[in-house]
């Protein structure tokens, strides 16, 4: 849990990408209580993003991945989609393969990732949108939770294709209009939380991504449990506001709208037992962590 | 990065010596052994190194791919589980290759199809996973049986595309065919394909190499693209994704990795041609009629040989042993005695047939058959009277031709 592994030779600092350099002298690789503080005065594994501009979806991007507690050893697999327009500029290596087939890649990389480290720590994290996880690649998402494959997936819902302009899609709401969806959307939105749940899941959340703080808790949450236990499941709502006709500035008033208590974005969350007791176990040490820590800085201030 | 060091005479868990391959493959002693093909894919895979085997039922292959199964149960593989389609089994196989693995699977007919998707997709990643195509009928209403129609799917996915005509070849061609995948200028996934149930379910004697060698292990870091294990993380994987950029540059990267893979299939030429001891193998070259063949349709070809020799009609032989890399001067060369060119093949097309043609000058030469498909055998009798038939001798009439 360092930044060893990119360190650059001395000889060749000056002709390194300044971003590089910048990921070395200022990167949160290796320090364990990195999360959502860090954006703005780190460097961010996120170097752009070619999304428009106001996507809550780069918001989202920008909190998963300064929450992710071991971006070092954390390989992302994500889809075709809006998201695979971000993801080459992401500094952890992730895999781009084909639409829908994000979980079965994921199972196969989590298995040779622990086939090959058996003694250390890989974490393997899917993100994709509603369409890949739901619609063409529900199969691939099901069959891994059956299966217990110990990686977390995350869904990006919002609730169309974007990237294709705004067609119908499983999780979308019932009665919307959109492309494809002439007299609106005939069936109700799928209801993946509860699915997953019953599949496998050790952890579901249900949210938006309004409130970095929630988003990095449920992250690290969600690789801890996926980690030690099995399949955790999280359903973002990260809104398209080209395709709901909002403006740039009115994506997060839409996510602040969407998760108050009768909406379909209220915060849901279930975890099983076992991962309830390593939640609790993950509490109580970091606890420990931070008062040791105290104590330390008490004695040098002493 | 970690120095290397040569694992060559180590042991592996299981006590198999790691061997270097050409050794172990042409110089180590081999034991005869009465098997089934599928069983003879086991083998090969006891001495593969492999670490993850992904399997799904379907037939013709099922047997060896749950054969593997408790290969994996005795210790011999990394990792093996049942996946729940094709699509997703080939994807699978995609992520564990992209982890570093070596990875190994198995598919026929149907779920050849099904899978097409990822074989593109494999090839450009550069991935060298090794699929076993136990071809069978894909057309409606269902076939189970032996047709190789798929393997014309798998000639312009980017995949080095071979095909066995015996279990030997099988036997052989698995352990050469990851050596040759895994050349960091080639790269590129294997699709060693073989006709089912012919190679599969029949019994033949195959001569095995010791059970206590096995191939090295793969190295992921000799691969010309990153493995993606966050071992040597990036800044960023790119710097603008080219999906979404509609101008020249795009187009160019593009077309430019699309000719890189049909530039390493190119260099695995030399690669193939070593370890394969030639894209083909020839007999009677000669002659004035030759003919050309893939998968067992050879040994049907090599008995009509037979039976016209006994009419003093002579004739030779080509078998064609690679498709990917395509055998294109030696087919050239080996045809260019003959006046008349048949090639028989397991289904309707005539793949084969199609590629010769556009191979070798004079095409009139080619003779395309006879072609039997849906899982009908291809006796050695309807060869020879395809060929006397072409050269006006007089024929013996066979059932069912209506002639």
């Amino acid at each position: 849990m360092s930044k060893e592994r990119i360190q650059i030779s001395e000889d060749l600092y000056d002709i390194m990408p300044s971003d590089y350099q910048d990921l070395v002298k200022n990167a949160t690789y290796g320090k364990e209580d990195r999360g959502w503080k860090d954006i703005g005065t780190s460097k961010e594994l996120i170097e752009q993003h070619s999304l428009c501009a106001g996507c809550p979806e780069s918001m989202a991007f920008r909190y998963i991945l300064a929450s992710l507690p071991n971006p070092e050893d954390t390989v992302m697999v994500g889809s075709t989609g809006c998201t695979s327009l971000v993801f080459p500029m992401v500094a952890v290596h992730n895999i781009h393969s084909l639409f829908g087939n994000q979980n079965a890649i994921a199972s196969g990389l989590k298995r040779a990732l622990s086939v090959r480290f058996p003694d250390r720590v890989k974490d393997v994290v899917v993100l994709a949108g509603d369409g890949a996880t739901v619609d063409i690649g529900l199969d691939m998402t099901l069959q891994a939770w059956f299966r217990q494959e110990k990686f977390t997936t995350i869904c990006f819902d919002n609730e169309l294709y974007a990237n294709t302009g705004g067609q119908e899609s499983g999780l979308m709401q019932k009665g919307f209009v959109a492309k494809m969806a002439p007299v609106g959307k005939l069936f109700d939105k799928v209801r993946l939380p509860e699915i997953a749940r019953e599949s496998g899941c050790h952890y579901v959340v249900n949210c938006t991504v309004s409130k970095p703080s929630l988003v990095e808790k449920v992250i690290r949450n969600a690789v801890h449990i996926a980690r030690e236990i099995g399949p955790t499941y999280l359903q973002l709502y990260t809104p398209c506001i080209l395709e709901i006709g909002k403006n740039s500035m009115e994506g997060l008033q839409e996510m602040r709208d969407s998760e108050k208590p009768a909406e379909r974005f209220a915060y849901k969350e279930y975890v099983s037992e076992p991962a309830k007791q390593l939640l609790a176990e993950l509490a109580a040490k970091d606890k420990e962590r931070k008062a040791a820590a105290k104590q330390l800085a008490g004695q040098a201030s002493a | 990065m970690a120095e290397t060091k040569s694992v060559i005479g180590t042991q592996n868990k299981k006590g198999q010596i790691y061997t270097d391959t050409w050794k172990m493959m042409n110089e180590a002693p081999r034991t005869p052994s009465f098997y089934t093909g599928s069983e003879v894919i086991k083998e090969a895979l006891r001495r593969a190194s492999c670490d993850v085997m992904i399997a799904y039922p379907i037939t013709p292959q099922s047997e060896a791919a749950a054969l593997i199964g408790e290969l994996f149960a005795e210790g011999y593989i990394g990792d093996y589980f049942r996946g729940e389609s094709e699509f997703a089994v080939m994807s699978q196989c995609a992520g564990a290759a992209f982890g570093g693995a070596r990875v190994f699977t198995t598919t026929a007919g149907p779920g050849t199809m099904r899978a097409m998707e990822n074989f593109p997709m494999w090839a450009g990643a550069r991935l060298p996973i090794q699929m076993i195509v136990t071809c069978r009928g894909i057309n409606s209403p269902l076939s189970i049986q032996p047709d190789t129609l798929e393997i014309a799917y798998l000639l312009n996915t980017g995949m080095l595309v071979w095909h066995a005509e015996t279990a030997q070849d099988f036997f052989d061609w698995i352990l050469k065919g990851y050596i040759v995948s895994e050349e960091p200028d080639v790269h590129l996934p294997l699709a060693l394909c073989c006709d089912g149930f012919f190679v599969t379910h029949t019994k033949d004697v195959v001569n095995l190499t010791p059970a206590d060698m096995c191939l090295p292990p793969y190295d992921p870091y000799r691969s010309p693209v990153p493995c993606m294990d966050m071992e040597c993380p990036p800044v960023r994987m790119m710097r603008d994704p080219f999906v979404m950029k509609s101008n020249y540059i795009s187009y160019a990267t593009h077309a430019s990795w699309q000719q890189e893979i049909w530039a390493a299939i190119e260099r695995s030429r030399k690669h193939s041609i070593h370890w394969l001891n030639g894209l083909i193998d020839t007999e009677n070259t000669d002659a004035e009629i030759m003919i050309v063949a893939s998968g067992t349709a050879v040994s049907q070809g090599r008995e009509a040989i037979r039976l016209l020799e006994d009419e003093g009609v002579r004739c030779g032989l080509v078998k064609v042993k690679a498709l990917r890399p395509w055998p294109e001067e030696e087919i050239r060369e080996a045809t260019k005695n003959a006046k008349h060119i048949f090639v028989p093949e397991f289904n309707v097309t005539g793949w084969l047939a199609k590629e010769i043609k556009a191979t070798i000058p004079n095409h009139a030469r080619v003779h395309a058959g006879p072609h039997v498909c849906g899982g009908m055998t291809m006796p050695p009798e309807i060869i020879v009277s395809e060929i006397k038939t072409a050269l006006g001798m007089k024929s013996f009439s066979l059932a069912g031709r209506g002639s």
